[in-house]
């Protein structure tokens, strides 16, 4: 029970077979964001499902080797702070002419994939940061359980 | 048929709140979640289902397992009297109130002025949103480009949650790093 190897061999299976299309859809939400239903926040979530579902199946070492806290960490940081830029481009002194920049780098016809301006770039630094937050909620909620159920078990 | 959907969520919830068992708690919880998803994709909403289902999900998960896992509590006592009597004293006031404010709200899915003479902002993203933002799902055009302040704000709150969590709970990060 100390260390969490994780469920039964058909889960494991089954699990290893579907996270590569999980993975894909929810890329697919949320860089389809502006075009259909879903955004970053949507598909942030379903990425933050697929590594919910590989610690509860893979249990925790397994999941950390790949994945590191710290890596989320600096993952939801530094999509915070792109996103921040890009949301107060109107504000800091020298912005519209950046805000102009990238609203020409990403041009195209509308209903067309690359097209849109800062709103596919925006999508995705909340999509990084989702999966990133929500992740790091879980880890910390289920660690701190598990902690305190075996200092239980030590009292005993 | 939503108001059929209301009345489940709403037996859901008195459930939730009376259950003596914690594990049927988090599940009726959930019963109440997955029809306001189901609500939403009758009103014609899918964003807001799809985000819906996805958090109800994700918060089902994390409550049976950082929650409910570790022992089966069974609340115990009841309720006292005088908040019993307080309760129904202000759901009767709430009734009011909403009667009030039913009376004067627009017919649903008709609160915008027909005439498109009238410059009130919701018109002019529905009409000029693709033009002005590029973006074609008219959701994310105003999430991102009209009320991109907004959307910052509720970014600030996930990372001030997840900051705080990682603060409270930092006992256990160090048990990790041992």
């Amino acid at each position: 029970m100390k260390k969490n190897k994780g469920m039964a061999d058909t889960v494991k299976i089954v699990t290893d077979i579907l996270k590569g299309f999980v993975f894909i859809y929810g890329v697919n939400i949320v860089l389809y964001g502006h075009l259909s239903p879903g955004g970053g926040f949507a598909g942030g979530l379903i990425i933050a499902f697929l590594l919910i579902l590989m610690f509860l199946v893979f249990g925790r070492e397994e999941i950390f080797r790949r994945f590191t806290r710290k890596t989320a960490h600096t993952l939801e940081t530094a999509a915070a702070v792109v996103f921040l830029l890009l949301v107060s481009f109107e504000v800091i002194p020298g912005g519209i002419g950046l805000l102009e920049f990238f609203e020409n780098l990403i041009t195209g016809r509308t209903f067309r994939l690359v097209s849109g301006g800062r709103i596919p770039l925006g999508n995705i630094a909340l999509g990084v940061k989702v999966a990133a937050s929500i992740f790091l909620v879980f880890t910390v909620l289920a660690i701190f359980r598990e902690t305190e159920k075996e200092e239980e078990k030590d009292d005993k | 048929m939503i108001e059929i959907i209301l009345l489940f969520k709403i037996t859901a919830a008195v459930i939730a709140l009376e259950s003596k068992n914690l594990l049927s708690a988090v599940i009726s919880l959930g019963g109440v979640g997955f029809g306001l998803a189901v609500i939403m994709v009758f009103l014609g909403a899918p964003d807001v289902a799809l985000v819906q289902i996805l958090i109800e999900v994700v918060l089902l998960i994390i409550l049976i397992k950082a929650t409910v896992s570790r022992d089966e509590t069974d609340v115990k006592g009841q309720g006292e009297y005088f908040n019993i009597i307080l309760c129904i004293a202000l759901l009767g006031l709430l009734y009011v109130a909403v009667l009030y404010v039913l009376a004067v709200m627009p017919r649903f899915g008709y609160a915008l002025p027909q005439d498109p003479s009238y410059e009130i902002p919701s018109l002019v993203y529905l009409t000029r949103g693709i033009e002005h933002t590029g973006s074609a799902n008219i959701v994310t055009a105003i999430l991102l480009g009209y009320r991109a302040f907004d959307s910052l704000g509720e970014a600030a709150v996930l990372f001030a949650a997840v900051a705080g969590a990682l603060t409270i709970l930092r006992k256990a990060k160090k048990d990790e790093e041992k």
